[in-house]
């Protein structure tokens, strides 16, 4: 698992920090690591709709908090609960451009043991920096 | 730790940070509690209230209450009082979940005419009230109709047989903010919550029954005033708000302002988490009639529970909702920000006031206070953990020293983190069960995150608030069923 929670770091939410040897890999982290905050087995999580994500920032983590939006987005208005499967991050003149394809299904507590519903991802705090092994990330959701 | 020297005591429950202690701060920071809650405070607290200082226009203090704990931008329990003309709004400094609050509901039932129900009762609430991740509420509406919903307020749900007269008149606001303007919503904010309306929500949102024992009046004037009238009597309290909706209203605009806060109006903050326009802008105005209409979903959800708690009572006893004098006492937001008069330096001026995590607490006399507590001053509900109890309070003409504003909870202690690695749920609820708490839960991981020791005690909390003269204890409130998101 690519991505942990934080003890010592927020108390009425919660925080993680999730890390990969790349961009994608550490989009995906921090993506399962949010999800993995509502669905306590991210495995029960079955590939049955397919939702394509295309978002563009200039700021490169500002990007990844566009991404962990559109999964709560999905949450709240179909009651998506998504992982990423394929993702692209590319730098196109003065913006960095992520392609993405999430599966999932509609949540069902009977076989999706819940924790805790995301309100929002905040900014506090919010670090995505790149490290010896890759890059990693540091952030707070709103509980 | 360095920033307690740095504290100067004020009185037994005001604590100053001087506006010397960090670079950009405007005023002092104050922070209310005890030497022990001081001591006990989160580190964080004392670093978020002096950012907030540093924020434009704020005027006199920036204020944190006595359950002060870790927030983003402004700490959990964080006031502060902006000049209009001057000063900022910052949709950090109301959360994302704008008008989370409380209600408080009476029965004229006492605690041993529901003891034999008790198990039904909580079952049926836990059926009709969805809680947890992903619940839909009951109410199907489109989109479009939606709109005009989070524009009108608590009244569009008298109109469609949700509520009685007088709740409105119980409801801050009236249960509708003026100047409620849909057109400002994003189409993502519509899709997050138009099908959330009557849903509790999570984390620590919860609906419970809870009993006034004759020991713990400790006001019986003003809890007679309040409602509270008989021995042992039972009430229901509630904390939610308005869902993903207001979420995603928070989100669109905190956006936003970054995007124009120091390009075009030269804002520099100490955490983008407090990003704000001057309130006196497009962007400000924008967010400002936003934000009411996630006030008035925030509204009209708590008011389609009641209509089901009513419900749920009337099945159960058999006797109409009526007649089981199920009256509100009040109901409070503790995330909002609204514009109010407050006397500075012996003047009137006109303020953005900022509660995060902070309820506002106006006393005697104050305007906009309904007829009947005019005299006496607002009820102010404050939740504990499910474990320990909440209180009824009043507000106090010492109120003035907060912006009449006082604490909205007991504060946690723990993160959610740790909190699951000492509780396990299914444990917890046996335990409680024995303690004469019977629990329902859409999360066991999520019961346990709300254990009673994640909590800053709730005693000690309110205390501080009535020593420090911003509200007032009325009833101490034993929890003996609860709902938990």
């Amino acid at each position: 698992m690519p991505y942990e929670f934080l003890e010592d770091i927020a108390t009425a939410d919660i925080a993680f920090s999730a890390w990969g040897k790349d961009l994608e890999e550490t989009f995906i982290a921090a993506s399962d690591a949010t999800m993995n905050v509502m669905v306590e087995n991210l495995d029960s999580i079955q590939p049955l709709e397919r939702r394509e994500i295309q978002l563009q920032n200039e700021a490169l983590d500002m990007l990844l908090f566009d991404l962990l939006q559109e999964l709560i987005y999905y949450k709240d208005s179909e009651k998506l609960m998504l992982r990423i499967h394929q993702i692209q991050i590319k730098k196109e003149e003065h913006q960095y451009v992520l392609k993405a394809v999430a599966l999932g299904e509609k949540l069902d507590p009977n076989r999706h043991p819940t924790r805790a519903d995301v309100k929002a991802v905040t900014l506090h705090r919010f670090q995505l920096v790149k490290t010896d092994r890759g890059w990693e990330t540091q952030i707070i959701l709103d509980i | 730790m360095a920033v307690l020297k740095a504290l100067e005591r004020i009185s037994d429950t005001v604590w100053e940070l001087p506006a010397s202690y960090k670079e950009g701060m405007r005023v002092p920071a104050r922070i209310y509690g005890t030497a022990k809650l001081i001591q006990e405070m989160d580190m964080a607290v004392y670093d978020q209230i002096t950012n907030v200082a540093t924020l434009p226009g704020i005027t006199k203090y920036a204020l944190c209450m006595p359950d002060g704990h870790f927030g983003y931008g402004f700490p959990i329990g964080g006031v502060a009082a902006m000049d209009v003309e001057q000063g900022v709004i910052s949709p950090g400094g109301i959360g994302f979940d704008i008008n989370c609050g409380m209600r408080l509901v009476t029965t004229n039932l006492t605690y041993d005419e529901v003891k034999s129900h008790l198990k039904t009762l909580v079952d049926k609430l836990y059926e009709r009230v969805p809680a947890g991740v992903g619940s839909t509420g009951f109410i199907r509406i489109s989109k479009k109709e939606f709109r005009e919903v989070v524009e009108k307020g608590a009244q569009w749900c008298l109109k469609n047989g949700c509520g009685w007269e007088e709740d409105l008149e119980l409801t801050e606001e009236s249960g509708r903010m003026e100047g409620a303007d849909s057109s400002k919503i994003s189409e993502k904010a519509i899709d997050r919550g138009y099908n959330q309306i009557g849903t509790l929500g999570s984390g620590n949102h919860y609906l419970e029954i809870q009993v006034a024992r004759k020991e713990n009046i400790l006001d019986e004037d003003l809890a007679k005033a309040f409602g509270i009238t008989i021995p042992d009597q039972v009430v229901v309290m509630y904390h939610c708000g308005s869902r993903g909706f207001g979420h995603q209203v928070a989100t669109d605009y905190l956006q936003v302002f970054l995007k124009v806060m120091e390009s075009k109006y030269g804002i520099k903050i100490l955490d983008r988490e407090l990003a704000s326009a001057p309130f006196d802008s497009p962007e400000g105005k924008d967010y400002f009639a936003a934000m009411k209409c996630a006030i008035n979903m925030s509204f009209v959800n708590r008011q389609v529970i009641l209509h089901r708690i009513r419900e749920v009572f009337s099945d159960v006893f058999g006797r109409s909702a009526e007649d089981l004098g199920m009256h509100m006492v009040y109901d409070v937001a503790h995330n909002t920000a609204k514009f109010e008069r407050h006397l500075v330096n012996s003047q009137m001026k006109d303020l953005l006031v900022h509660r995060k995590g902070a309820t506002r607490a106006f006393g005697p006399g104050m305007q906009d206070l309904p007829e009947r507590y005019k005299r006496i001053g607002q009820p102010i509900i404050i939740g504990g953990s499910m474990e320990t109890g909440s209180y009824l309070l009043v507000g106090t003409s010492g109120g003035d020293q907060t912006f009449f504003s006082t604490a909205h909870g007991s504060g946690r202690t723990m993160s959610r983190t740790k909190a699951r690695k000492i509780w396990r749920g299914q444990k917890l609820q046996r335990e409680m069960e024995e303690r004469g708490i019977y629990v329902r839960t859409a999360s066991w991981p999520g019961l346990a995150e709300e254990a009673g020791g994640a909590y800053k005690n709730i005693d000690d909390v309110v205390l501080a608030t009535e020593l420090a003269g911003i509200s007032k204890r009325v009833v101490r409130l034993i929890p003996i069923g609860n709902v938990k998101g």
